[in-house]
């Protein structure tokens, strides 16, 4: 018998796709991916009903979800973060069944204790052999690292895997191997590699996202962590990333190596690698070409699986190995809890991600980001979804003033000492509204179009309707 | 202040508002805004102080807004108003 | 202590609205060069009202308004006087001549406004080869508290050809600087007009204060550290002065003449040095015990 299927269809049928089941899709070809689409236009055109969604992230390239929604092919998700047109659709109702959200860590580890079943794992590979060991270092659709797709490939009660890139027998390395693989599939094309992932991902040129960068290496220089062996992770945005430019003087003044780089990698993370700030890297999902060069060249920069990342009973995650992760925030309110699932208005754009993993884990999370966005203050009285527990989070960095949680007296008093702006985030809070003026306290509908799930499998939040 | 013919100020830039006027019997105000749940409200009541201000009764005011905080809001009407206001 | 001065220009609200937030010790809203002809009526009102509501956090606030000879800067002077920033910036400042005619209208505009007259300050923009030969009498003239060299301008105006070691301007440098100090008041240098090149600018900034500049000024927010740092005392030189002052003070307490330290003499002038160094050292929070 051999894995190897000759069209999509006969895939499916072989693996025994059927109304109702449960399929999951990694997202490491972002907004390039063509897998999921293409997988349930087959699905509807078998006449399929009733799937619930198993995606690690749902992007704007998969907007003709909303098609499969409306005609019933798809009627539950379950994500660790959406965005584009199926996250504005889902706040306005589209779907009966609330979204259930998770973070990174939280998804695998519901995945990996059963408490998530999964009928079907698609694999989009961008590298493959007839028996199905896969990784995604090669080929035209390379995106390195798989970490979100390794949960899958292992509970899923079947894999199929779907290439574009079908290598002789062995592929090498394989990240996911043929013991659990059950099909294999080559199709024209699995992503657009524009999409999939950017050329480069530059530093920030702003002004005011150097400026609270500037601050956040500040915070981390003054918190007594920045020792030997110091690890860290930061987001690819903005500020977030342009933390590591401060962060170079800081270890070379000191004459430090940080221990490990974690989270999404940037070329800018595989710069400090190979100039020796940092000694290696660990990897669950790559930013941009750079990277992906990186962890397929370089031995420091290792590819790990969500459920190591970032869950949070497993026997041991990395996320509580770090000592300081920089995050962002679309609202954060004055108990320091933080929105990374809906905007100002409620509209779902995003999701934890590993927000709520690394905050959980990290010996400092700091959030940055600016005091006001346009006229919106980014300090709330309450935020309108709590993505990350206020209890989690340290400290609020801002391009005006930081703001330090009353739990963590010690931090504070050591930022006052370093003649850095610490203000009461109530404080912060009065200073941007003096500029922009308070905010209305806008109603939300009535119907629970999301549950955000904390990682543990308890219920954090949920997120409504918006009000027509 | 008398409203003699149509003119702007502001752009569309995040941060900032287009607002123009043009000349109409008693004030008609419309608003278009980024942040119009959460502002709108503030906005409107910051035009009608300008005109106020400026002692302007008649005129048809857009507003397009892109998040101006009050002081810019206030800024751009006042020199639109000056604009529509002025002789050739 | 104004060692870096920001220009941020005059129509943008988005940077205007995050001005001071850049260690710049003063900004330079600008009115002139960074606004198109049929903008300045909003530059002018969006910089008042800015002004009045976000309290910006800096040493100095410096207006600069359009030139003498538009119809504009009347206009500018009646808005931006009532607000007393600590500096209004006339631009290609030629001689004295304009400097009093500026006066005039200054008076005026302080009158009306019920403004105390003659409290609006004057940092002069030199930027034509007209002015740098007037630097002097531009210095003394009423009003003026400081001087920058605009080198674009005045390099066009040379026919010279501008470039990144900037011996082409160093005769403006210096006699500005010698005119200023002569004046007993301040000078500022031009801008570095790279953004990018970071190191560029730090040479740049070192060779002014060298020059005796008091500080200069930036277009770039990503210039303002390496301005700063080429402006302040280095640690090695409070640490000198600090020696300088302890050997002097326990001179005085023995009675002794001459003194030297490290082989060198030292006499009044390096000791006056030496308490500027302090002075400036004091002024910007650093730790002189601990150096």
């Amino acid at each position: 018998m051999t894995k190897l299927k000759s069209t999509l269809r006969s895939a499916l049928e072989a693996a025994g796709l059927t109304s109702g089941m449960t399929v999951s899709f990694h997202h490491h070809l972002r907004n390039g991916d063509h897998v999921l689409n293409m997988v349930l236009d087959e699905a509807a055109a078998m006449g399929i009903k009733n799937l619930t969604l198993q995606a690690s992230s749902i992007f704007p390239v998969h907007a003709p979800l909303i098609g499969h929604i409306q005609s019933g092919v798809v009627t539950g998700i379950e994500t660790a973060y959406m965005s584009g047109p199926v996250a504005d659709a889902i706040s306005h109702a589209l779907l009966a069944r609330p979204v259930v959200f998770r973070s990174h860590g939280g998804r695998a580890q519901a995945i990996a204790s059963g408490r998530v079943h999964i009928d079907i794992a698609f694999i989009a590979a961008p590298c493959a052999d007839c028996a199905g060991n896969l990784n995604g270092l090669y080929g035209p659709a390379a995106c390195g690292s798989l970490g979100y797709a390794f949960t899958d490939a292992r509970y899923a009660d079947c894999v199929v895997a779907i290439t574009d890139h079908l290598v002789p027998y062995p592929a090498a390395p394989a990240s996911i191997d043929e013991t659990q693989v059950d099909y294999v599939v080559q199709v024209p094309c699995i992503g657009d590699p524009g999409g999939i992932v950017s050329g480069t991902t530059s530093v920030t040129r702003d002004p005011v996202g150097l400026r609270i960068a500037e601050y956040a290496a500040q915070v981390m220089a003054s918190s007594g962590l920045l020792q030997e062996g110091f690890s860290f992770q930061t987001g690819a945005g903005g500020a977030s990333l342009a933390v590591t430019e401060y962060l170079k003087p800081l270890l070379r003044a000191r004459g430090i190596t940080a221990g490990f780089g974690m989270g999404g990698i940037t070329g800018a993370m595989v710069d400090m690698l190979e100039n020796g700030y940092v000694r290696s890297l660990l990897d669950v999902q790559c930013f941009d070409l750079r990277a992906v060069a990186s962890i397929r060249d370089n031995p420091a920069h290792q590819e790990i699986p969500a459920l190591r990342y970032a869950a949070p009973i497993a026997r041991g995650s990395a996320v509580d190995q770090l000592s300081c992760v920089v995050l962002g925030a679309t609202e954060i309110d004055v108990d320091f809890n933080v929105n990374v699932h809906t905007d100002s208005s409620g509209v779902i754009l995003g999701g934890s991600g590993g927000h709520s993993d690394t905050a959980a884990g990290a010996q400092l999370t700091m959030i940055v980001a600016p005091l006001m966005r346009a006229r919106l203050p980014i300090v709330v009285d309450r935020v309108g979804c709590i993505s990350t527990p206020g209890s989690t989070v340290d400290v609020l960095v801002t391009q005006r003033g930081i703001a330090v949680h009353p739990a963590r007296r010690e931090l504070r008093d050591a930022l006052v000492a370093a003649h850095l702006p610490v203000y009461d985030i109530h404080a912060l809070r009065d200073m941007a509204r003096r500029i922009t003026g308070t905010p209305a306290v806008l109603p939300h509908g009535h119907r629970v179009v999301g549950v955000v799930e904390y990682r543990d499998g308890s219920l954090l939040d949920q997120i409504f309707a918006l009000d027509e | 202040m008398n409203i003699i013919r149509t003119a702007a100020c502001g752009t569309l830039e995040s941060s900032d508002a287009l607002i123009t006027v043009a000349p109409g019997d008693g004030l008609q105000i419309s608003i278009q805004s980024v942040v119009l749940r959460q502002f709108g409200a503030q906005i409107e009541a910051s035009v009608r102080d300008v005109l106020r201000e400026l002692e302007v009764t008649g005129a048809i005011i857009t507003v397009e807004d892109r998040g101006a905080v009050d002081c810019v809001l206030r800024a751009r009407c006042e020199t639109a108003l000056r604009r529509a206001a002025k002789e050739e | 202590m104004l060692r870096s001065l920001l220009f941020v220009p005059g129509n943008s609200p988005a940077m205007l609205l995050n001005a001071d937030i850049h260690r710049a010790d003063g900004i330079i809203l600008d009115l002139e060069d960074a606004v198109a002809p049929d903008q300045k009526d909003a530059a002018r009102i969006l910089v008042r009202n800015a002004v009045r509501t976000l309290q910006y956090a800096v040493q100095a606030l410096i207006i600069r308004i359009n030139p003498l000879d538009t119809a504009f800067c009347r206009e500018d002077l009646e808005t931006i006087v009532p607000l007393r920033p600590a500096f209004i910036m006339p631009t290609k400042v030629a001689g004295e001549g304009d400097i009093r005619a500026l006066d005039q209208m200054l008076r005026e505009i302080e009158r009306k406004n019920g403004v105390e007259e003659g409290v609006t300050r004057l940092l002069a923009l030199i930027e034509t080869a007209c002015g740098i030969e007037n630097a002097y009498a531009i210095a003394r003239a009423p009003r003026v508290r400081a001087l920058m060299l605009g080198a674009e301008d005045y390099t066009a105006d040379l026919r010279a050809i501008r470039s990144r070691e900037s011996g082409e301007i160093a005769y403006a440098r210096s006699r500005i600087v010698n005119a200023a100090r002569a004046a007993g008041i301040d000078a500022f240098d031009t801008p570095f007009t790279d953004v990018n090149d970071v190191d560029g600018l730090l040479n740049d900034a070192q060779a002014a204060r060298a020059l005796g500049f008091s500080g200069k000024a930036a277009i770039s927010p990503r210039h303002i550290a390496g301005i700063n740092a080429a402006f302040s005392p280095t640690a090695a030189e409070v640490r000198y002065a600090r020696q300088v002052l302890d050997v002097i003070e326990e001179a005085q307490r023995l009675g002794r003449g001459a003194v030297s330290l490290r082989g060198k003499m030292i006499d009044k002038p390096i000791v006056e040095r030496a308490r500027q160094t302090l002075q400036m050292a004091h002024a910007l929070n650093m730790e002189v015990d601990e150096l």
